[in-house]
């Protein structure tokens, strides 16, 4: 029997989808959904009927200090993460671009951008895990630790007085934070990079002609120009910093999943998965993988909606 | 990456352009300027990645005393003892391990991501926009909102501690960016060559296989790459599914997992060259994949950012 074509499309759709949909649906769909339910119950993780307890989780949470600390040094690290990531890396992205010893128009590229980029870009290839091994040995609290070691070296310290870095509960968000900038501001470096490289020279040659100075042609042609990437750049930052569970959870001091010294370094991932699977308080857990969603969705509009400019095409 | 050396055209060559000249040279001095500048402040950041790896690859070839005493030491001699021993310690394990799950994960994310993404760029027909949509939703979602209710759907399946299962869940996970990189890859295709191979008689399966993906090879690298480093480093979802289970007698930890818990492990009885041997390890994989193919990494991983 010879089958339509139209049935045969519509067989041959129905094939090539129905694998990636089943997967993802189970996988990925269904416990986003299951998330919202069971953050309304009791449920201890253990038996599945769970009693149905409303909002009452989420007061809890509201309730909750340790929570309360978490989701303010996350907010902490959205203010502070994206501004030094995205600012640094524009200007590196700059220096690298517009940086070079142009005898005319400003818009050659430094030697050896090539190398730049490889190293800059190095960070964001290496496993978290390399990363942690890497900065527990940098952040050593006796002198020799890398980082103590260059202090004494540069006569800051000395052997006696070594910094505690993580272990110092004053100091030990801002050290996870300075691996999260080590980490992304050459990513963004290359993305910024690249915008700016699909940027006419003529435009550039333009503003040489009317007299601009670098400063200007920065200010006024390739930052505005940039805007789209900015953009991006904000709302992925703002993801990284609503995370850094592996960071946290692997370098700080406390029993499980870090955030010590007493709780200067929790963040809500860690609280998350300690109330999962140490406490096992699998609905309150849940309930703040709600509360981590809606804090991304949330940003995530504020930014693409406030920042919106006209672009331009080229 | 490539540099653009060519001059611009010489403007200043236009007749009564004489104060433009003389811009031109304010812009170039302040251009020398301009370049000892940068060069300082972009190797400085080089030197800040480049030397923190260094010397922690050299720690492994320390002894334990030395990486104790001072951070300025030198080895002594050079010997891969520690490299055997953090071999032998389960990173050889750990190593084998994430390579299978990787096999299995990276295969089935290719071709299921192709398939879908090829349907859903080519074929019209009814709830296409909602498969689509409901694709690109998943990649915008936290893996938090996910992951407690994930640990029990794959408990279900009795799949905790298999590599099985977390190549599925990896799969999952890697679906939403694939299918929506290779639909805007597909949709931009030219059509002729798609309708060519029909008219030839060619079943819409070969015409998949056979024509579509050959075509698609660019973006397929691409996203290949973005997934095997993804799911190479990836670090949360083997904390909460590799676990060690009633029954099993050990966990299956991936490479990620396993040099986390071997630094968690060492406590008082350190052996850091080990440890520092054992990131070596992992790293070098990375490395040569990332120095290979570094122009298409960044691109692939940038592309991730595109909206």
């Amino acid at each position: 029997m010879r089958l339509s074509k139209n049935t045969r499309k519509n067989l041959f759709v129905t094939a090539f989808l129905i694998a990636p949909i089943g997967l993802y649906a189970v996988f990925v769909l269904w416990p986003y959904l299951e998330t919202f339910g069971y953050s309304l119950t009791n449920w201890s993780g253990e038996a599945p009927p769970s009693k149905f307890v409303g909002l009452s989780n989420y007061t809890a949470l509201l309730h909750d200090s340790v929570f309360r600390t978490a989701l303010w040094h996350n907010l902490l690290m959205l203010a502070v993460l994206p501004v030094i990531t995205i600012v640094l890396a524009m200007f590196f992205a700059f220096m690298l671009n517009v940086g070079g010893r142009g005898s005319t128009a400003g818009v050659r590229g430094v030697r050896g951008a090539a190398f730049y980029r490889v190293v800059f870009f190095l960070p964001q290839v290496l496993s978290v895990a390399i990363l942690i091994i890497l900065f527990q040995a940098a952040y050593r609290p006796d002198s020799a630790g890398l980082l103590n070691g260059i202090a004494i070296k540069l006569g800051l310290t000395d052997a006696a007085h070594p910094y505690p870095w993580l272990a110092s509960p004053s100091a030990v968000l801002w050290c996870i934070l300075a691996i999260l900038v080590w980490q992304w501001v050459g990513f963004y470096m290359v993305l910024f990079s690249a915008a700016m490289q699909s940027i006419p020279k003529e435009i550039f040659e333009a503003a040489l002609l009317d007299g601009a100075r670098r400063g200007q042609t920065f200010l006024r042609i390739t930052l505005p120009l940039l805007w789209d990437s900015v953009q991006t750049a904000w709302v992925y930052l703002a993801i990284a910093a609503m995370d850094g569970f592996a960071l946290v959870s692997s370098l700080t001091q406390g029993s499980s999943y870090g955030g010590g010294p007493d709780y200067h370094s929790e963040v809500l991932a860690t609280y998350l998965m300690r109330n999962f699977l140490t406490f096992g308080k699998a609905g309150y857990a849940c309930a703040m993988g709600v509360v981590i969603f809606a804090i991304t969705l949330l940003l995530s509009m504020v930014v693409l909606r406030f920042t919106r400019r006209d672009s331009v095409e080229f | 990456m490539t540099i653009k050396t060519e001059e611009p055209p010489r403007t200043a060559a236009q007749p009564g352009a004489k104060s433009s000249t003389e811009r031109q040279r304010r812009f170039a001095e302040e251009g020398r300027v301009l370049n000892v500048f940068s060069h300082g402040f972009l190797a400085l950041w080089a030197f800040m990645i480049v030397f923190p790896l260094l010397w922690v690859v050299l720690g492994a070839f320390k002894t334990n005393t030395q990486i104790g005493e001072s951070a300025w030491s030198w080895p002594s001699h050079w010997s891969f003892g520690a490299f055997s021993r953090a071999w032998s310690e389960g990173i050889g394990g750990y190593f084998a391990n994430t390579l299978l799950v990787m096999v299995m994960s990276v295969t089935a994310t290719m071709v299921l991501g192709a398939m879908a993404a090829y349907v859903l760029a080519r074929y019209r027909f009814r709830g296409n926009r909602i498969v689509y949509y409901g694709f690109v939703a998943g990649a915008m979602f936290p893996v938090y909102l996910a992951l407690v209710p994930l640990f029990f759907q794959v408990n279900d399946f009795h799949l905790l501690n298999s590599y099985v299962g977390l190549a599925l869940v990896y799969t999952s996970f890697s679906l939403p960016f694939t299918v929506f990189f290779l639909h805007s890859f597909f949709a931009t295709l030219p059509t002729a060559v798609h309708e060519a191979a029909f008219v030839d008689g060619c079943s819409h399966t070969r015409a998949f296989f056979q024509v579509m993906m050959p075509i698609a090879k660019p973006g397929l690298i691409s996203v290949g790459i973005f997934n095997v480093l993804g799911q190479w480093n990836q670090y949360l979802l083997p904390v909460v599914l590799m676990q060690q289970q009633r029954g099993d007698s050990e966990a299956h930890q991936v490479l990620t997992q396993g040099l986390v818990n071997l630094m968690a492990a060492q406590g008082y009885a350190a052996d850091f060259p080990a440890l520092f041997a054992g990131m070596t390890i992992a790293m070098l994989p990375v490395l040569a994949v990332y120095l290979s193919f570094q122009r298409q990494v960044q691109a692939g991983l940038t592309a991730g950012t595109l909206k």
